[in-house]
């Protein structure tokens, strides 16, 4: 069967959609088939309930928390909350000292470690370091005279295939690949690999006298009662490490993240509220393709910039182990590189033992600073919805019910055009229903009612969208051209209009996601989502169809049923119309057009 | 039912016609009404905060033994404690009840504990009471006031730009804080308490209200272009038809977008009673309702008075009065559309009774153009090549 050439370009867009749609769907398909998404859109902690997480500080001594510390905690956990997806959750304070976090579905356990981990991220020099483990390694004696240092050669430190993690301060023994990179990350020849610290006690000298400490890297802050707690810490004894008082401007001695190395570190010198942001990503490689290493990278404020300029500036002169800056997080240090050069512009990398996963987590709780308190786990209940259950119910009866009232009234004023309206509706439903799904699972977006209720208002802008359209259809017919015509220019005007609007209402949905927290944040989201679908339908759907329907006779012919009869939109008597191929095309009678517009 | 399809032609084409613009005064004076009653509802009720902004008293009741009906026992419980207001319940784990209430005092909290505890069959030991905070606190409304504000000043700057004058962008504004404060004012005066899901029903209504004025200002724009164009209607005549040919598709529109919240209220009332559900169709309908009309009696009114003064607009007063002096004085859409279309005769007897009404006599004795002379001599004449012979 031949096509209509007239029908061929929209006959184009409807499948373009329906592949749109079946893409969606199968995608959907997919991810609930072999990953862990679910048919069913997430709801929200008002209708399915959720997990209650109390949060209690943890305090040294008499310690009290104050309720501005509590406060800043509280937004700062909601921060963090909310970048982990547009989930919902609600944090409050209670008796004004817990913390208490409910949050739909149940969370693993590193989403609540990242909710309530301090995250204090400090950068120390370095002024010793050794092995984690007091174990009779050779070179690692007590008496501390330098030793072993130097021998390692660059290419046979483990890792150092990867480009990018050369230039570290590397254990043979751990291989622990810490790398501490300029911003860039440039790949820096392998030979320049300095060797670890496989036995760098030498520096620590027990009978230093202690005099006033010049600057951050001066052995004049290691007293003997640090060195001897120095060897006598054992990283592998787990909770050893509880209890350690981080106090800044106090040298301290501490483990690695996995307790591979042990450390005496001197006072902080540059602090983590001094980052202006963190990014995880992978580290490139030299052909601008990302390796499978990940890193965080940082930028410093104006302050941070030159503090840790300094510090770089200063390190890089010194010997091994004092060259080396190590980066702690909550007092156990992540990663301590060495200083290659001065870091003048406030950008660093940080490479450790991430996958990006937890890079993520570290980068935005790096982001939205620290907590002013630790937080220990009180108890996480199973919580039932806040609303009940006929609360959902009763609101989707009211939907079907508002839209079979829509679909009534549009069959009312648009005669068989409110069909296509209904028609576009479901359409629309179609896809917002396999977005929403989708995107609970990829950014656990979930309902809850006032969501539930966006969606059916959506209804209405959506439906505007079309009455917009097929007014301006009617102006066109009314002005007395014919139907294809009509619906081409009206088209074109339409398509400003609803372009202007739904621009402006995807405006409100952006800024608000971006800037707003909690509640406000899933709104916009749900506004962004059905401005969207409503701008795909009309354009993918609505305009293709009432323009194949046009050229059909029932429609293009005017029936009275169609909703654009000529006749009952008052159109205006035409004189003769050329009609092509030496047909003229004569007018109706004056009367049958004066009749119709006093319809 | 009414035959919008009819009255859409009659205003459309200017045959039968509402003043927006002319009668402000009538539609200002209205809205002052309606502002009027929103600041009673604001002074007299003030808002009732939910517990999400304001904390309260959170009450566990532990180890209970018959869980049914859970939600409706407590609130009764709860309920003969006046000052405690509408609680919330909560299931925690399987055997503890979470009753959230107003902030109560030591004595009101006693009361409650020993009411719980005797609905729940435990002793008042088994029920702890505790203060929450807020979990709507200051920082988010804050973050979300600060938001609000950047997306106005970005809505501005697109409207202006869109539009090509910031009056539009002003007008619209005027007209979103009219719906805003409207719908705050009436939910006040309702009573309803404010909850989370209130405050995303207002902020449903600001953007509703904006696709609103701009789906109605893009046309104002279009035939106040062309009426600056052609010089045949004055600016408020032609942004009065732009309303007029609009209003069928914001009635049209403002009831679908009613109908299904319609439906939420109707069944929310019958077989809900107050919340969530109920507060936020209340929200959405009035504020829905009322985006609607700002959108035609206000935002366009505004609109025409914010640019009468500009030297443009003036101008074109000025020459639309004489074409229409010299024409009749009719307004018709063929002054707005774009391709020039002499009215009939029907329409022009049919023209309004507020009109200078002009009857076809009178119009045939006016002034008819003068075809130039070359356009009425047929196709132009090439200069003709003298034949080969002569050449």
């Amino acid at each position: 069967m031949a096509i209509n050439p007239h029908n061929r370009k929209p006959l184009k867009i409807l499948s373009a959609l329906a592949a749109v749609t079946l893409g969606l769907y199968g995608l959907l398909f997919a991810v609930s088939t072999w990953g862990d998404a679910q048919w069913q859109p997430k709801l929200g902690l008002d209708l399915e309930g959720g997990t209650q997480i109390v949060l209690k500080p943890v305090l040294i001594g008499n310690a009290k928390v104050t309720n501005e510390q509590l406060t800043q905690a509280r937004d700062i956990i909601v921060q963090r909350v909310d970048a982990n997806g547009v989930a919902g959750a609600e944090v409050t304070t209670r008796n004004s000292q817990d913390i208490v976090v409910s949050m739909p579905g149940t969370p693993d356990k590193a989403t609540e470690d990242a909710i309530r981990k301090s995250s204090q991220m400090r950068f120390r020099p370095v002024l010793a370091a050794a092995p984690g483990t007091n174990q009779p390694a050779p070179t690692t004696t007590p008496s501390g005279t330098a030793t072993g240092t130097g021998t390692a050669t660059g290419t046979a430190t483990p890792g150092s295939e990867i480009p990018t993690a050369t230039g570290t301060a590397t254990t043979a023994k751990s291989g622990l690949p810490g790398a501490f990179v300029k911003g860039t990350t440039e790949p820096t020849p392998g030979a320049t690999a300095t060797p670890g610290a496989t036995a760098t006690t030498g520096a620590v000298t027990p009978t230093t006298p202690a005099t006033k400490p010049v600057d951050g890297s001066d052995l004049a802050y290691v007293t003997d009662a640090l060195a001897k707690q120095f060897q006598e810490l054992d990283c592998s004894k787990p909770g050893v490490l509880d209890g350690l008082e981080d106090i800044q401007d106090q040298p301290l001695v501490t483990c690695t993240d996995d307790g591979a190395e042990k450390f005496i570190l001197g006072p902080v010198e540059v602090r983590g509220d001094q980052i202006k942001d963190a990014v995880a990503g992978y580290v490139p490689l030299s052909n601008g393709q990302p390796s499978s290493q990940v890193e965080i990278r940082l930028s410093f404020n104006s302050s941070g910039t030159k503090d840790f300029g300094t510090v770089t500036k200063r390190l890089v002169n010194l010997p091994d182990p004092r060259n080396r800056f190590a980066v702690t997080l909550d007092s156990k240090v992540l990663t301590a590189p060495v200083a290659q050069a001065a870091i003048l512009d406030g950008q660093a990398s940080i490479t450790g033992q991430f996958t990006i996963d937890s890079a993520r987590d570290l980068a935005n709780q790096l982001k939205f600073g620290a907590l002013p308190l630790s937080f220990t786990l009180q108890t996480r209940d199973q919580i039932s919805p806040t609303l009940g259950s006929e609360q959902l119910r009763m609101g989707l009866i009211a939907g079907i019910i508002g839209f079979a009232l829509v679909f009534l009234y549009s069959l009312a004023q648009y005669r068989a055009l409110g069909l296509v309206t209904v028609l576009s509706i479901v359409i629309a439903a179609g896809l917002t229903y396999v977005a929403i799904a989708l995107l609970g699972w990829s950014h656990n977006f979930r309902l809850d009612m006032a969501g539930v209720t966006g969606l059916i208002v959506a209804i209405g802008v959506t439906a505007d969208s079309f009455i917009v359209y097929f007014e301006r259809i009617r102006d066109e017919v009314r002005e007395g051209r014919p139907l294809r015509a009509a619906v081409d220019t009206g088209w074109r005007r339409a398509r400003r209009t609803i372009f202007a609007a739904d621009g402006v209402n995807f405006l409100a949905a952006f800024v608000l996601y971006l800037l707003a927290s909690s509640n406000v944040r899933g709104f916009a989201f749900t506004l962004g989502l059905t401005t969207l679908i409503d701008l795909l339908v009309v354009v993918l759907f609505t305009h293709p169809l009432v323009a194949i329907l046009s050229g059909t006779k029932f429609f293009g012919g005017g029936h009275k049923w169609s909703g654009l009869d000529p006749e009952r939109l008052g159109a205006k008597a035409h004189k003769a119309r050329y009609a092509g191929r030496g047909r003229v095309a004569m007018p109706k009678t004056a009367s049958a057009v004066s009749d119709g517009s006093a319809l | 039912m009414i035959n919008f399809a009819a009255l859409g032609n009659d205003l459309y084409t200017g045959k039968r016609s509402i003043d927006f613009v002319g009668r402000y005064k009538r539609w200002y004076a209205l809205s002052g009404v309606f502002c009027a009653i929103a600041i009673i509802g604001l002074v007299w009720h003030g808002l009732n905060l939910s517990l999400e902004f304001r904390g309260g008293s959170e009450f566990r009741v532990s180890s209970v033994t018959n869980s049914t009906n859970y939600e409706s026992r407590a609130k009764d419980a709860v309920g003969t404690i006046p000052t405690a207001g509408a609680a919330e319940v909560t299931k925690v784990g399987t055997s503890t009840i979470r009753v959230q209430t107003e902030k109560l005092n030591e004595d009101e909290i006693r009361s409650v504990q020993s009411a719980l505890a005797g609905e729940f069959k435990t002793s008042t030991n088994d029920v702890s009471a505790s203060f929450v905070g807020p979990s709507w606190g200051a920082s988010v409304s804050q973050q979300a006031l600060k938001a609000l504000a950047v997306f106005l000043a970005l809505v501005s700057l697109v409207m202006a730009i869109y539009f090509r004058t910031w009056k539009m962008a002003v007008a619209g504004l005027v007209a979103l804080l009219h719906d805003l404060f409207i719908t705050v004012g009436v939910y006040a005066l309702a009573g309803f308490e404010v909850s989370p899901a209130t405050m995303i029903g207002f902020l449903t209504i600001l953007g509703y209200s904006l696709y609103d004025t701009v789906v109605v200002f893009d046309k104002v724009r279009e035939n106040t272009n062309e009426a600056l164009g052609n010089g045949r209607m004055t600016y408020s005549q032609a942004a009065n038809l732009a309303v007029n040919q609009t209003l069928v598709r914001s009635i049209n529109t403002t009831i679908v977008a009613l109908l299904p919240i319609a439906s939420i209220l109707v069944i929310g009332f019958l077989y809900l009673g107050p919340g969530t559900l109920l507060d936020l169709a209340l929200a959405l309908f009035v504020g829905i309702a009322v985006g609607a009309y700002s959108s035609i009696f206000i935002a366009t009114p505004l609109l025409v008075h914010l640019r009468l003064k500009e030297p443009a607009v003036a101008d074109l007063e000025k020459k639309a009065t004489r074409y229409q002096s010299r024409h009749g004085g009719v307004v018709s859409s063929s002054d707005a559309a774009p391709v020039p279309h002499e009215p009939d005769a029907e329409e022009l007897a049919a023209a309004g009774s507020d009109r200078e009404s002009v009857s076809a006599t009178a119009r045939s004795g006016g002034v008819v153009r003068e075809t130039h002379k070359y356009a009425t001599s047929g196709p132009r004449n090439q200069p003709k090549r003298p034949p080969k012979s002569r050449r």
